[in-house]
C-alpha cells in the first residue's frame, strides 16, 4: 500500500517531468578563489534552508503520529518506506519536474533543498517521534497533575526530552547533507545540465580542468567550514545538551566545548541573554499560557466528530488521489519494453555487485583498524580527530578529484563507482566498530585474558559477537549511502565526455538526458523496490538477531 | 445528600481491562469517602490495584463503571484540586529545584515576580533552601522527593496524593522525611485539607495515618476501613502501635485453608486458579531455617519482619508461598512452621530439592504445564504456546508472570528445563 503511494508520488513527478525543456543549460562555474565565499554562502544556504525546513516538518509529522492513533497507522509506515529508499533516485524526477513548472534557476535551487530535506528530514522525524513515545511515564502524569498546557509541555518537557537525539540526529543529517548537497549541485544529463553555482561545482569544474590550485582551495575550504561548524555550533550544542540527560548520574567523561565554556563566562553575551532573550521568551510564554481557572476547557462532542469526519474525508480524498496516481503509473509502465525491463533487472544485480564489493572492503579495513582504535586509548587521541576530519569531507565532493586520477585507469568507471560508494559508506562502519569496540566490558576483557585465550579464540568468542550489533547497525546506513552513490558514479561526464557502465544508477541518469520518461518511472522503481526488498529480507532479520542475540547487558 | 463535608466520593467503582481471553478485574466494587481533616493510608500488597486507584481519584483515568465524586460534583478530566507526590519523584531532570517548583505554579498562570518569591517561601519550609539552584541529580533521594513535596505544596491542593512517596529512599532518608512530613501536617502549616496515602509498608500506615484503608488482591478490593486512635508523635516500640501492626499482619497474612481450599484448581478447570507470588524462590530455605530457630517453631508476622529485615510486602509473599507448599500455617497473625517445614530447613541440598520438588508437583498450575509438556512432542513445548493456553486464564501480563515463576520453581527443583534462544519449556530427564 505505502509502496503504491510512493510510486503514484513519483509517477506524479514523472508526469510533470514530461513538460520539461529539451535543453537546460547550466551556470557558469567561475574558478578564481575570489567567489569561493560566495559559492560557501549559496552552498550554506541551502543547507540551512532545507535544515529548517525538516526541523519542521518532522516536529509536527511526529507530533500527528505520536498524537493521534488513527495518524500514526499512516504515517509510520510511511516514514518506514521513506527512509529506506535511496534519496538521490528521487533527484532526476523532482530536478525535471520542477524545471517543468517553475523558471529553471528557481526549480534547480529548490530540488537541491528538496533533496537535503528529504536526506534529512526522515530520521529526524524518527527520532523525535521516538523521543515522544519513550517519555517516562511519571514525567508524563506529573505534567498532567500539574496540568501544563500545549505550550508548557512542548517546552518543559518534550522538547528537553528530546533535545540530545535532536541534536545528535542534527550533527548527522548536516553531515548527511552535504553529501546530497555536492551531488545535487553537480548534476547533469545529456544536454541537461542542472548544476549549481556552489562549492560542489566548484570542484567539480575544477577537477574537470585539471586546476590543481582550485581543487586544493576548494576542499581547504569544505573541510574548514565543516571543521569550523563543528567547533562552533555542534560541540557546543553538544555540550550545551548534557544538561537534558535523563539519568540520575553524572557521566564520567562528559562532552566538553571550549567554545561553549567561552560562552557561558562571556558578560557580552550574557548580557545579550537577559536583555533579549528573555523578555522574547516571557513574552512568548505570556502569550502562550492563559491563566487556567476552576473551569475545564473542553471541546463540545460534536466538535471533535465533525474534525475526525474531516479527517477520515481528507484521508479518504488523499487514498483516491495516491490510487489514481498508481493506475496512470501502470499505464505508463507498460510502455516500457521487455527488454528495457531486463535491463533494468541487470542494473539492479550490477549495482548490486558494486554495493557489497564496496560494503566488504570497508568491512576488510574499518574493523581492524576500528577494534585498535576502541581498545587503545593512546592510539584513539591522536587517530580519532584525523579520522573524524577526514569522514567529514563528503564523498561526493571528492568524486569529481577521484575521476581525474581513476578514469586513466583500466575499467576505470567501474572502479571510480565501487571507490565513491566505498568513501561514501567506510566512515560509518568505522565509528559503529570503534563504538562497540569500546564498549566491550572490560570485566570480559580480563575474563579472556586470564583464559589465555588464543588471539583467534579471543576474537571469536569475545571481540565479533560483541561487535556484531554495532556492525550490523553501520552496515545499514552504509549500505543505504552506496545505494545513493549509484545515481551519480555510474554516468558522469568528464572532460567533455559522457561515461557510462551497466548499473540501475547509470539507466536512471540516462533516461533522464534521453527524455525517457517511462523508463525513468521504471528505473526508479526498480531500485527503490530492490533495496526495500533487501532491506526487509536481510537487514532485518540481521539486525533483529542483533538486538536479541548479541545485545550486551 | 446536602451539606455534607465529604472531600471525595467513590462510589462503587469497578476498573476491568479487557485484555486476553476474559476480561481482567483489577477493582472490583470500590466504594470510599475521604473527608476534610484526614490523614488516610491506602494499604495493601503489590498488584492490588491500590495505584491505579490513586490515578482514578486524582481523574487521570476514568474508572471503567461507578462514580468519583469531588464535593459533589462529578469528576471530569484531572482534578485541579488534587496533586500527587511520586514514587519516582517524577522531576524534571532537566531542570533546577527553583524551576521544578514553578513550573507547577507557572502552569496555573502565575505572573513571574510571584511565583519566583512563592516558591522560595516553600522551598525555605521543607528545608531546602541554598538548593534552589540544584539540579535533581545532584541530590539524595530523600532531597529529591522533598523537591517532590515542595512542587505538590506549592499549588495549594485540598488533596494531597502520595503514591508510595517513601519507598524509592533508603531507612534512614524515608523515616527523616515522614517524621517532617507529619510535623508539617499536625502543625497545620499544609495548605492542604487532606492527605491520601498508598503504601504496601503496613508500619509506615500505622505510623503516619489517622486512617487505614485495607485493600487485597485478585481482585483489588476493600476489606477493612478503621481508625488508628494513637496520638502523635507515635512510637513504634509502643505496646498499642504493635497491635494495630500486628492487627494488619494478621488481616493480610490470612489463614491458611485447608489444602484443596488452599491451591485452588488447575487452569480451565471450574474455581479460581491460585495465583503463585513472585518471590525469590531461593530466598524461602532462609525463611525457613529462621522459623525453626524460633522457639515452638512459632513466629509473630510483624516481628518476623522487624528480624529479618525485609518489606512486608515481599515477607507476604514468601509467607504464601510457605503456605502454599504445604511448609508453614498461618493463624491470627502468628505463622507456625509444620513438620514438613521443620525437615526442609533441616535437609541438606539436594534433600531440599526433592523435598521441594515432591511439594511442587502437587500444585495444580504446575500439575497443568507438565500435563501439557508431557502430551506434547518430545516433551517439550514453545514458551508462546503455553502462555497462549494460560490466558485463556489469566490476562496476558499475569499470564507471563505465572508461567515465569511456575518455571523458575520447575528449574529451582530440577523437574523442568528451559531454553532462552528457542524458548522451549521442556521437561527434565526422569522429571516429574
Amino acid at each position: 500500500m505505502v509502496l503504491l503511494g510512493v510510486g503514484g508520488l513519483i509517477y506524479m513527478g514523472v508526469r510533470l517531468a514530461m513538460g520539461a525543456p529539451e535543453v537546460v543549460s547550466g551556470p557558469e562555474v567561475n574558478l578564481s578563489p575570489k567567489v569561493l565565499p560566495y559559492y560557501l554562502c549559496l552552498s550554506l544556504g541551502r543547507m540551512a534552508a532545507a535544515y529548517v525546513l525538516s526541523v519542521i516538518f518532522s516536529l509536527v509529522y511526529g507530533y500527528m503520529a505520536a498524537r493521534y492513533q488513527t495518524a500514526e497507522k499512516i504515517l509510520l509506515p510511511l516514514l518506514d518506506v521513506l527512509q529506506s529508499v535511496p534519496i538521490l533516485s528521487f533527484l532526476p524526477v523532482v530536478l525535471l519536474g520542477l524545471s517543468a513548472v517553475l523558471p529553471q534557476k528557481l526549480a534547480v535551487e529548490l530540488s537541491a533543498i528538496v533533496l537535503i530535506f528529504t536526506s534529512q528530514a526522515w530520521n529526524f522525524t524518527f527520532a523525535w517521534y521516538q523521543s515522544l513515545t519513550t517519555i517516562p511515564n511519571d514525567l508524563k502524569e506529573a505534567s498532567s497533575i500539574f496540568r501544563l498546557n500545549f505550550w508548557l509541555r512542548f517546552k518543559r518537557l518534550e522538547l528537553p526530552f528530546a533535545a540530545i537525539s535532536l541534536i545528535w540526529n542534527s550533527m548527522m543529517s548536516w553531515a548527511g547533507g552535504w553529501f546530497f548537497l555536492m551531488a545535487a549541485e553537480i548534476f547533469t544529463a545529456g544536454n541537461k545540465d542542472f548544476r549549481l553555482q556552489g562549492l560542489g561545482s566548484y570542484l567539480q569544474s575544477a577537477a574537470n580542468e585539471g586546476d590543481l590550485q582550485a581543487i586544493a582551495l576548494g576542499l581547504a575550504t569544505l573541510v574548514g567550514t565543516i571543521v569550523v561548524l563543528d567547533q562552533l555550533v555542534w560541540r557546543p550544542l553538544l555540550a550545551w545538551g548534557q544538561r537534558f540527560k535523563l539519568g540520575m548520574v553524572e557521566e564520567e567523561i562528559p562532552p566538553t566545548s571550549w567554545f561553549y565554556s567561552a560562552i557561558r563566562s562571556s558578560h557580552l553575551i550574557s548580557r545579550i541573554r537577559r536583555r533579549v532573550f528573555n523578555p522574547l521568551s516571557r513574552l512568548l510564554d505570556s502569550r502562550l499560557i492563559k491563566y487556567q481557572g476552576s473551569k475545564e476547557s473542553q471541546l463540545p462532542p460534536a466538535g471533535k466528530r465533525s474534525y475526525r469526519y474531516l479527517f477520515y474525508g481528507l484521508g479518504f480524498l488523499g487514498l483516491s488521489i495516491i490510487l489514481y496516481e498508481a493506475y496512470q503509473a501502470m499505464q505508463l509502465l507498460l510502455n516500457v519494453s521487455l527488454t528495457d525491463w531486463g535491463r533494468i533487472l541487470v542494473g539492479v544485480l550490477a549495482t548490486l555487485l558494486r554495493v557489497l564489493l564496496a560494503l566488504l572492503i570497508a568491512l576488510a579495513w574499518t574493523i581492524p583498524l576500528g577494534v585498535a582504535i576502541g581498545t587503545n586509548r593512546r592510539l584513539a587521541t591522536w587517530l580519532q580527530p584525523v579520522v573524524q576530519v577526514a569522514a567529514s569531507v563528503p564523498a561526493t565532493a571528492l568524486f569529481p578529484v577521484v575521476l581525474l586520477v581513476v578514469l586513466k585507469l583500466p575499467s576505470g568507471l567501474n572502479l571510480a563507482a565501487v571507490l565513491l560508494m566505498l568513501m561514501g559508506t567506510q566512515w560509518y562502519l568505522l565509528f559503529n566498530v570503534i563504538a562497540g569496540a569500546s564498549a566491550i566490558p572490560q570485566d570480559l576483557k580480563y575474563t579472556a585474558s586470564l583464559l589465555q585465550l588464543s588471539r583467534w579464540r579471543r576474537w571469536r568468542a569475545l571481540i565479533l559477537p560483541a561487535l556484531f550489533p554495532y556492525v550490523i547497525t553501520g552496515a545499514i546506513t552504509a549500505s543505504g549511502g552506496a545505494w545513493n552513490a549509484s545515481i551519480v558514479a555510474e554516468y558522469v561526464q568528464f572532460g567533455g565526455q559522457t561515461l557510462f557502465t551497466v548499473g540501475v544508477g547509470s539507466l536512471i541518469a540516462q533516461a533522464t538526458a534521453n527524455g525517457n520518461y517511462p523508463l525513468l518511472l521504471a528505473s526508479t522503481l526498480g531500485m527503490i523496490l530492490a533495496v526495500t526488498t533487501i532491506n526487509r529480507l536481510v537487514w532485518r532479520r540481521l539486525y533483529r538477531l542483533a538486538e536479541e542475540k548479541f545485545h550486551m547487558d | 445528600m446536602t451539606n455534607n463535608d465529604f472531600l471525595l466520593e467513590l462510589k462503587d467503582v469497578n476498573q476491568v481491562y479487557a485484555a486476553g481471553a476474559r476480561p481482567f478485574t483489577a477493582i472490583k466494587n470500590f466504594s470510599l469517602t475521604l473527608k476534610e481533616g484526614e490523614f488516610s493510608a491506602l494499604l495493601g500488597p503489590s498488584g492490588c490495584g491500590k495505584s491505579t486507584l490513586l490515578r482514578i481519584i486524582t481523574g487521570l483515568q476514568p474508572p471503567t463503571s461507578g462514580e468519583v465524586l469531588y464535593r459533589n460534583q462529578p469528576l471530569i478530566g484531572v482534578n485541579p484540586h488534587a496533586t500527587i507526590v511520586f514514587q519516582t519523584f517524577a522531576l524534571f531532570p532537566w531542570l533546577t529545584v527553583q524551576e521544578n517548583v514553578e513550573l507547577a505554579l507557572e502552569a496555573r498562570g502565575l505572573p513571574p515576580r510571584l511565583r519566583a518569591s512563592r516558591t522560595l517561601e516553600i522551598l525555605d519550609r521543607v528545608g531546602l533552601d541554598g538548593f534552589e539552584n540544584a539540579y535533581p541529580r545532584e541530590l539524595s533521594g530523600g532531597m529529591r522527593q522533598k523537591v517532590g513535596f515542595a512542587r505538590a505544596i506549592a499549588v495549594e491542593p485540598e488533596l494531597l496524593c502520595l503514591d508510595e512517596p517513601f519507598s524509592n529512599l533508603d531507612v534512614l532518608s524515608a523515616e527523616t522525611l515522614r517524621g517532617e512530613l507529619l510535623e508539617l501536617w499536625t502543625s497545620g502549616k499544609l495548605p492542604t485539607k487532606a492527605i491520601l496515602m498508598v503504601t504496601h509498608n503496613i508500619e509506615e500506615a500505622v505510623f503516619m495515618a489517622d486512617r487505614i484503608v485495607v485493600m487485597e488482591k485478585d481482585p483489588g478490593r476493600l476489606i477493612m476501613d478503621f481508625n488508628v486512635d494513637l496520638s502523635h508523635p507515635r512510637h513504634r516500640k509502643d505496646l498499642d502501635f504493635e497491635e494495630v501492626v500486628d492487627k494488619v499482619y494478621a488481616l493480610l497474612a490470612g489463614q491458611t485453608q485447608p489444602e484443596h481450599e488452599e491451591l485452588g484448581t488447575a487452569p480451565g478447570e471450574p474455581g479460581p486458579t491460585r495465583r503463585l507470588p513472585k518471590i525469590p524462590i531461593s530466598d524461602l530455605p532462609g525463611l525457613m531455617e529462621h522459623l525453626e530457630k524460633a522457639t515452638d517453631h512459632r513466629h509473630d508476622i510483624y516481628a518476623l519482619a522487624d528480624d529479618i529485615k525485609v518489606g512486608s510486602d515481599q515477607l507476604l509473599s514468601l509467607i504464601e508461598a510457605a503456605e502454599l507448599l504445604g511448609f508453614a500455617t498461618v493463624a491470627k497473625g502468628d505463622i507456625h512452621l509444620t513438620p514438613l517445614g521443620e525437615t526442609f530447613a533441616e535437609a541438606s541440598i539436594i534433600g531440599r530439592k526433592e523435598i521441594f520438588a515432591a511439594r511442587l508437583r502437587r500444585l495444580p498450575l504446575f500439575k497443568w504445564l507438565t500435563t501439557i509438556l508431557r502430551a506434547s512432542e518430545k516433551n517439550q513445548q514453545k514458551w508462546e504456546v503455553v502462555q497462549a493456553a494460560l490466558e485463556l486464564e489469566f490476562h496476558p501480563e499475569e499470564a507471563q508472570h505465572q508461567l515465569e515463576i511456575v518455571v523458575d520453581w520447575g528449574r529451582y527443583a530440577e523437574l523442568l528445563s528451559y531454553d532462552d534462544k528457542s524458548r522451549v519449556i521442556f521437561l527434565e530427564f526422569g522429571g516429574a
